[in-house]
């Protein structure tokens, strides 16, 4: 039972509301879904369909009203606050749409931030920093500040913050949104690489091209999954390979 | 995160925005000096009056006509105007009496001539004090002479026109010569001046070198005349721990002569309590001032919390993107909690300069004297106000939603 004992993700009739009576918005209405690692899977819909909701819920960043939300077999909503954050630096690895590098602060020191919070040691925190920017090609930028890179470029700096804890879950929140499409297609590739370094990686898109390097698509309307595609078998765990 | 990588983060917070965090010191800086100052003005002014009281000698007791309630933690006496009954030589003698007054080391009477106008080479001069008194007198006033001498009780007893001058006076007649020895016309009789006091400077009230005396029977025959009373007698007592009982031995000598319907008609000044008394009142002052300066270190520890405040809202995103990439809530909570340690340490630094250099200046006439402890107080309490007043912003950001905090525009 090694290697795939628990899924990545599992979401057991989850739903999520914001406000309560008359008003309440139902952002998911009782979804199911299981993400075994080292998937890939998009995670498709219109605007309002609940993708980020699907995603912040996945993150540990919102609870949900409704339903379990487990990671690795862990069920969030018993977790504290501090086991929560634990699980966001080490686990996790967000990539947002804006970016979301902290400002007037170099690349490196950025990307270094997630090691602070795990209490790396100096020496050690750099050497991994600069090796997460070099797995994005960004070794020669760390001294830049986000206002002196592209949108590309700081959405790779991104990335290389998501990685730098080595966390086993990607989610990445359109991470193209804002980027043009000679940069679309390198960020691609190292999505690409990653979920080949066996990295399980959830992204929400809703441009086809972009979806179409995911293992598994899953379609949102209206809080609930509509569409659920496999589109490439599931790679063999790395334990398992290597064994 | 370690303390260093906290310290790293306020501190670009601090500097990222210059302006902003140099007005919320400023709020700081100002407390922290103001306390140093007025608190040094206070004891500076406290160390003045002391001072003063000091000089007269703390052995001392004064003893003068009348009783006009009391006045200093002197032993007063109540009487009336009508009952006024003067002292004279003959109080001085039995004062003088070892038996009665073991206590008591020196009598001095003083009268004070008014008017007195000298005159020497056609320059004239009017000092503001005249007195005549016996040669005790220099020792009990702590006014020794400079040149020449004081008149001795032989000359006294001689009724000798000698006369002894305050710096002031000479300076206002003689030009630079030397007086000693000159004769001086004094409301038209002639006086020898044997010689000159030592400066004493301001008392903060007069001029105390505008000063001449004269003996006592020759200032009673020419100036002020046989009949009149003394205007004082200064009693010393043997030791400063003495004073309590010489004062008491006083009050019993004087009081069967110089009693009206049951009331004494004198006043017992005694310097020790007049000097407990006075720095008792500019202790008052001193903590009074402190508590005005104290409020300006409270706004200032507000203004630290609006600053934070404004800081916490404008960098809620941030916070979101820490807390997403597993900031806990220590760690947001002791960034904001160091940066607001930092902004008030930074400017309770400034106030402790500010405070010091502005104490090195005269201020409503009072050299201000800096207190170390006034000065560890200032700093301490506009730290730890500004400590106080960050933790509500801190807290605010730490206990903020990571999701609420990234959806924050």
């Amino acid at each position: 039972m090694a290697g795939r004992r628990w899924p990545a993700v599992a979401l057991e009739s989850v739903s999520k509301s914001y406000g309560v009576g008359e008003v309440a918005v139902h952002a998911l209405r009782g979804v199911d879904l299981r993400i075994e690692s080292g998937d890939y899977v998009g995670i498709m819909g219109a605007s309002g369909s609940g993708k980020s909701t699907l995603m912040n819920l996945i993150g540990c960043l919102d609870v949900p009203t409704s339903g379990r939300c487990l990671l690795d077999g862990l069920e969030v909503s018993d977790l504290t606050d501090v086991e929560l954050s634990y699980l966001r630096n080490h686990r996790i690895g967000f990539v947002f749409q804006s970016f979301n590098l902290i400002p007037r602060t170099s690349a490196l020191r950025n990307v270094e931030l997630p090691l602070i919070y795990a209490r790396v040691g100096r020496v050690e925190r750099r050497e991994r920093a600069l090796a997460a920017l070099a797995a994005v090609g960004l070794a020669d930028r760390a001294t830049h500040g986000p206002q002196q890179l592209s949108g590309g470029q700081q959405q790779r700096v991104a990335i290389a913050r998501a990685i730098v804890t080595d966390p086993a879950l990607i989610l990445a929140d359109e991470p193209t949104g804002n980027i043009d499409s000679a940069a679309q297609r390198e960020l691609l590739q190292i999505f690409d690489d990653l979920n080949a370094a066996g990295r399980t990686i959830v992204m929400i898109t809703h441009e086809q091209d972009v979806a179409a390097h995911a293992l598994r698509t899953i379609h949102l309307s209206d809080g609930r999954i509509v569409g659920d595609e496999r589109r490439a078998p599931l790679p063999p765990a790395p334990l398992e390979a290597a064994a | 995160m370690n303390a260093l990588e906290s310290m790293r983060m306020a501190l670009q917070g601090v500097v990222s925005n210059r302006l902003r965090s140099l007005l919320t010191m400023l709020g700081i800086t100002i407390g922290v000096a103001a306390v140093i100052i007025l608190v040094s003005v206070g004891h500076g002014s406290a160390v003045a009056v002391q001072q003063r009281i000091e000089n007269l000698g703390t052995n001392i007791i004064s003893v003068s006509p009348g009783g006009f309630g009391s006045f200093g933690g002197g032993r007063a006496q109540r009487g009336t105007q009508s009952a006024v009954t003067e002292l004279t030589t003959k109080d001085v003698a039995a004062l003088q009496n070892k038996a009665s007054a073991p206590d008591v080391k020196s009598v001095t009477p003083v009268v004070n001539g008014t008017s007195v106008t000298i005159t020497y080479n056609g320059q004239s001069y009017s000092p503001s004090q005249f007195i005549g008194t016996t040669p005790s007198y220099e020792e009990a006033r702590k006014s020794p002479v400079e040149a020449g001498s004081f008149f001795s009780s032989a000359d006294e007893a001689d009724h000798v026109s000698d006369v002894v001058l305050g710096e002031t006076v000479v300076a206002n007649l003689f030009d630079g010569q030397n007086p000693i020895g000159a004769s001086v016309k004094i409301n038209g009789h002639a006086f020898l001046v044997v010689g000159v006091l030592q400066s004493k400077g301001t008392n903060g009230f007069q001029d105390q070198d505008d000063i001449a005396i004269a003996p006592l029977s020759t200032t009673q025959d020419l100036l002020t005349g046989v009949t009149g009373g003394l205007s004082q007698i200064i009693v010393e007592a043997r030791s400063s721990k003495a004073v309590d009982d010489a004062e008491a031995e006083v009050t019993s000598i004087l009081t069967p002569a110089h009693t009206s319907n049951g009331i004494a008609t004198f006043r017992v000044l005694n310097q020790a309590s007049l000097l407990q008394t006075t720095s008792a009142t500019t202790h008052t002052f001193t903590v009074l001032l402190a508590a005005v300066a104290a409020i300006s270190l409270l706004v200032g520890g507000i203004g630290v919390m609006n600053i934070m405040l404004v800081t916490v809202t404008e960098r809620t995103r941030e916070i979101g993107i820490r807390k997403a990439i597993g900031a806990r809530r220590v760690d947001v909570l002791g960034q904001f909690l160091i940066e607001a340690t930092m902004l008030s340490i930074c400017g309770g630094v400034l106030g402790v300069v500010v405070g010091l250099v502005g104490s090195r200046f005269t201020i409503v006439g009072v050299q201000p004297v800096v207190e170390a402890y006034s000065v560890v107080l200032a700093f301490s309490v506009g730290v730890a106000v500004g400590l106080f007043f960050g933790i509500y912003p801190a807290n605010r950001a730490a206990a903020l939603r990571p999701i609420e905090a990234l959806r924050y525009e």
